[in-house]
């Protein structure tokens, strides 16, 4: 005898684990039991076997690592007597799962027992291999559970279909040999045996389709027979709960003649009368009752259509609602979610009670509720419904928080009526939990602004007014300091004011004031940082009497730790200091930001530009602009020249914000090299100049962070004070001054081979030309320029000429000589153009046109395609 | 399909835990860890459900244990009540009004109990008075294998003296 194990007993072990004070206690006898245990194990210890493996196990609840105890479980299993057997099934089904290797020695064992003439350890057996088999398992022992499924006594019987379910799920294959025998037990009387054989037909018929139908035709008839005997049999006190007889077999009938009833009239048809006796007669006032009657009415709802019987259904489901109990409520709430797409009027009518739910004090009621009223919102109710749901963000929890926001703006965003309401929505939701708002929410918000024209004003007050009271919402900050920034003059003089405004008086500097806070605050994070270095700059062109403050605050920000903090501080700071000549037309609002395409984008689809008839106007950044058009690029990465592939939804307001601050950039645009952190400033120096090409004067930066003079950040950044363009190489021709330079465009520079002009596009006004040329060594981008030619006798004002092209090609546009074209041929503008064919020598260029400008004060727009382009281009 | 059973003291001790579904020893751990936060935390008036993971779990407290059990989205969470409440019956009828000391120190006998109730995830016995029989038949087919094996030794011993 083990001179260890013979201590304790396991009602000892117990005590002792109990009585330990601290874990390092429990810990210490643990330890000691284990190794006594592991020693027994060693010495192949008979006699306390099973009171070690009992040992083990509560060892195991424990949390304690007993795999060493594993191959006893296997012994136990093989020795002959009962007791051993079954604690070494139970520590089979406990210390083992399906997936370990050890269990497959097991089923040598569990083949032996199944036969075993003891028919309770025939039920060890069948028990084990029911909860824990595997897969291999299920095939080897599949032949003897089907034995079992009529062996003699009912208590095998159930066991055995049970196991059944658990070898049809692990192999599917094998579901057709149980047919037979499965439906052989629906007529039985027992109802273990007829609990378990209802579940296994149900569950054969989810997944074989052929027992689906043998069961459908064979077996209706009599489940609905049974039903009915059971709804109407006396008491019974064996199977009584609460009055009702085995609700556990009411409940599992009804779910299999709802998979029999799914898509076949016939079927549905036969079980309608016991549908509507078990809907109206149950009783409701137990738990029981509830069960069978939420089984029910979700059957009612699945099979075929039967209009009084859904009309009782969705009764019983009001009753639920109104109930105090919240488990009832809370299976309401369930079974109205199912509900809602069979018949959404009648749900409707439960709206107020719903939205009650939403804000009960149960986290799974809520829950449910919020999903629900989400799927009842529709174009007519939105507005009371959104309303409810605002208000009720305000006294919500914090953690239910996220999953509200992000339901009200869902929902905003997809019915709202008319925009002045989504902003005012999105307002209320931005000053309440604008910290839970994800970023593609409020870009879309600044999208739906920057086209809501004549609401800019109203908004960026409406802002300016949440911020004072809602300063520590982050995307409330960001959309506000962005608003400042564009409409920041619309804020001071009150443009656009509403009826339903109040009047406000804002001075310039209120307006700065707002930035500096957002600026300084020190929960700003990066983003909202940069964008309100941004918005200063462009109030500094708007705001001349607050110009020097707004500098000051800017140089603050030159030595700042964050590089892309003190990168724009540097770079505004110069544009602010030498030149004050292009600082307006700068910060030139933005243009307006298409819809579609940020819609496209969120789809992660993009509108391929030559295809479509609307021309996504974010990719022509010049679009609604005066000569210097371009120039909006400064904050607006002219990346968007060509639709770039991405499929991230935010990039775009991204790019539109110059807030691209991840490591990586995911496009680059219109071939720039360079790291993303320099693209701002590549932008802004690349006016309207090829930023590429090794030629061309412009590339400072790129010059630079090739590493051709390695200089510190700080230093390459400094340099950058547009003198120091000294190191730009030699052999280009004409020198451009990069920002003072709307003039020549460089691009005549080229001895490329030469190709005809052609005439673009000619109509009774307005003749177009273009001339092509070619850098050397680089075949895939052509040189255009552009000769706009007068036809009329009248002059055109504001001429603008904007194009789109196909995905393959990329576009870049320099600015044009001149907006105003004189009458009758008597000069021309010219603008040259950069194209670049990815698909060179595949494909040729092809470039849709629009062409604006103003005769007479009176807007003409033409548009055309350009199909002619010499080939090879 | 009930995926697990288990049960919790109040002051969060695993009395009883039973796998249905595959789940490594950590991930176990590591269930059991979050629900008991879940489901300890919760105020008594609150319903028995709690959404987790994309499944259910239903729970109801008993005196200082609570009774869990994991569902699927699609089961009857009314039902489950109810399945736990029959299990809670049938103990205590064997333990003669059942406390969590009795489940203590016989775990294996709630254990033997389950499995009387529950295969492969689904419920195997409606009537209280056959688990009760069953488990009253296998438990004296131990005790007679005992009083065997004792006076089998008994014989050898007396044989040996």
């Amino acid at each position: 005898m083990n001179p260890f194990s013979s201590g304790t007993r396991l009602r000892d072990m117990i005590r002792a684990i109990r009585a330990s004070k601290t874990a390092a206690e429990e810990r210490a006898v643990v330890r000691k039991e284990c190794a006594a245990i592991r020693a027994a194990i060693n010495e192949n210890d008979q006699d306390y076997r099973h009171r070690n493996l009992a040992k083990l196990m509560f060892i195991h609840m424990l949390g304690y690592p007993t795999h060493f105890g594993q191959m006893e479980c296997l012994k136990l299993i093989a020795s002959p007597g009962f007791p051993e057997k079954r604690i070494g099934y139970l520590g089979l089904m406990l210390l083992l799962d399906e997936r370990q290797e050890v269990l497959m020695l097991v089923t040598n064992s569990l083949k032996q027992d199944l036969n075993h003439t003891n028919q309770y350890i025939v039920g060890l057996a069948l028990c084990a291999l029911g909860n824990i088999c595997s897969a291999e398992m299920a095939r080897d022992l599949a032949p003897e559970v089907e034995r079992l499924l009529q062996f003699r006594d009912p208590n095998i019987r159930k066991k055995a279909a049970l196991c059944s379910i658990r070898i049809i799920k692990k192999v599917p294959d094998l579901a057709e040999n149980f047919i037979n025998s499965a439906t052989a037990l629906l007529r039985e009387k027992h109802h273990g045996v007829l609990i378990t054989g209802v579940q296994l037909c149900t569950d054969l018929c989810k997944i074989s389709p052929e027992a689906l139908e043998h069961v459908r035709k064979k077996c209706t008839d009599v489940l609905v027979r049974t039903l009915r005997d059971l709804a109407n049999s006396p008491y019974s006190p064996e199977y009584d709960i609460a009055g009702i007889t085995d609700p556990f077999l009411h409940i599992r009938l009804l779910k299999l003649l709802r998979v029999l009833g799914e898509g076949d009239a016939d079927a549905s048809d036969s079980m309608n009368d016991i549908l509507a006796q078990v809907a109206t007669k149950t009783e409701s006032n137990k738990v029981a009752g509830n069960a069978i009657l939420y089984e029910c009415v979700q059957t009612i709802m699945s099979i075929e259509d039967n209009g009084g019987l859904r009309v009782l259904a969705i009764n019983s489901l009001g009753r639920f609602l109104s109930n105090r109990d919240n488990n009832i409520r809370y299976v309401a709430l369930n079974m109205l979610m199912k509900a809602v797409t069979a018949d959404g009027q009648a749900v409707q009518r439960h709206r107020a009670t719903i939205l009650e739910c939403v804000k009960d004090s149960d986290a799974s009621i809520r829950k449910r509720a919020l999903e629900l009223v989400y799927v009842l919102v529709n174009e007519t109710n939105v507005k009371p419904l959104a309303k409810e749901l605002i208000d009720y963000l305000e006294v919500s929890e914090n953690d239910f928080r996220g999953d509200l926001t992000a339901k009200i703006c869902s929902i905003v965003s997809k019915f709202s009526p008319e925009k002045i309401w989504y902003i005012d929505q999105m307002l209320k939701v931005l000053s309440e939990a604008g910290n839970y708002v994800k970023d593609e929410v409020w870009h879309a918000l600044i999208v739906v602004i920057t086209n809501a024209t004549e609401l800019h004003g109203y908004t960026v007050r409406a802002l300016y007014r949440a911020f004072q009271t809602s300063a520590e919402q982050e995307s409330l900050v960001r959309v506000t300091v962005w608003c400042i920034g564009e409409y920041g003059d619309l804020l001071v003089n009150n443009v656009g004011m509403l009826d339903i405004e109040d009047p406000i008086t804002v001075t310039e500097s209120d307006a700065v004031d707002v930035l500096e806070i957002a600026i300084k605050r020190h929960e700003s994070d990066l983003t909202t940082k940069a964008m309100a270095l941004v918005a200063l700059l462009k109030l500094s062109s708007r705001f001349p009497s607050c110009s020097e403050r707004i500098k000051e605050i800017i140089v603050q920000f030159k030595g700042n730790l964050m590089l892309e903090l003190q990168q724009r501080a540097i770079e505004f700071n110069s544009i602010l200091a030498k030149h004050q000549n292009i600082r307006s037309t700068l910060v030139e609002r933005m243009p307006v930001l298409d819809e579609a395409t940020f819609i496209g984008r969120k789809a992660g689809s993009l509108p391929g530009a030559a295809s479509t008839t609307t021309m996504p106007s974010v990719g022509i950044p010049n679009g609604e602009a005066k000569p210097a058009a371009p120039l909006i690029d400064l904050l607006d990465l002219s990346s968007d020249d060509a639709p770039a592939p991405s499929s991230s939804g935010g990039d775009l307001l991204h790019d539109l914000l110059g807030v691209d601050l991840s490591p990586a950039p995911q496009q680059s645009g219109a071939g720039q090299p360079s790291k993303s952190g320099t693209d701002v400033l590549l932008d802004l120096l690349s006016v309207g100049s090829p930023a590429q090409s090794s030629s061309s004067t412009v590339d400072i930066l790129t010059s630079n962070t090739n590493g051709k003079s390695p200089v510190s950040p700080l230093d390459d950044i400094s340099s950058l004070s547009l003198s120091s363009r000294v190191n730009s190489n030699a052999g280009a021709a004409p020198m451009m001054d990069l920002l003072d330079g709307f003039g020549p465009s460089p691009s005549k520079e080229n001895n490329g081979p030469v190709y005809p002009s052609i005439t673009a596009y000619e109509s009774s006004s307005l003749r177009l030309t273009f001339s092509f040329s070619k850098q050397p060594g680089n075949p895939e981008t052509t040189n255009i320029q552009a000769t706009f030619t007068n036809l009329s006798s009248n002059v055109y004002t504001d001429f603008v000429f904007q194009a789109a092209v196909p995905k393959f090609l990329q576009l870049h546009l320099d600015p044009a000589s001149s907006n105003t074209l004189p009458a009758a041929g008597n000069g021309s503008v010219t603008q040259s153009l950069k194209v670049t064919n990815s698909q060179h020598g595949k494909k040729n260029l092809v470039m849709r046109i629009r062409i604006a400008y103003k005769l007479n004060g009176k807007d003409t727009l033409e548009e055309g395609q350009i199909n002619n382009f010499p080939r090879e281009l | 399909m009930i995926h697990f059973v288990l049960l919790i003291s109040r002051q969060g001790k695993v009395r009883l835990t039973k796998w249905y579904s595959p789940y490594t020893q950590k991930e176990r751990s590591k269930v059991i860890r979050e629900l008991s936060g879940v489901i300890l935390t919760r105020a008594p008036k609150l319903c028995n459900f709690v959404e987790w993971r994309g499944y259910k779990v239903v729970y109801k407290r008993y005196a200082s244990l609570y009774f869990c059990m994991c569902i699927d989205e699609d089961d009857n969470e009314l039902e489950v009540l109810e399945i736990i409440h029959h299990y809670v019956e049938i103990l205590d009828r064997y333990f003669g009004s059942v406390c969590e000391l009795d489940l203590i120190f016989n775990f294996h006998k709630a254990y033997y109990i389950l499995d009387e109730l529950l295969i492969a995830g689904e419920l195997q016995e409606s009537s209280k008075k056959t688990v009760a029989r069953l488990i009253a038949a296998q438990d004296s087919l131990v005790e007679t294998a005992k009083e065997e094996a004792s006076s089998i030794s008994n014989i050898i011993a007396q044989a040996t003296k």
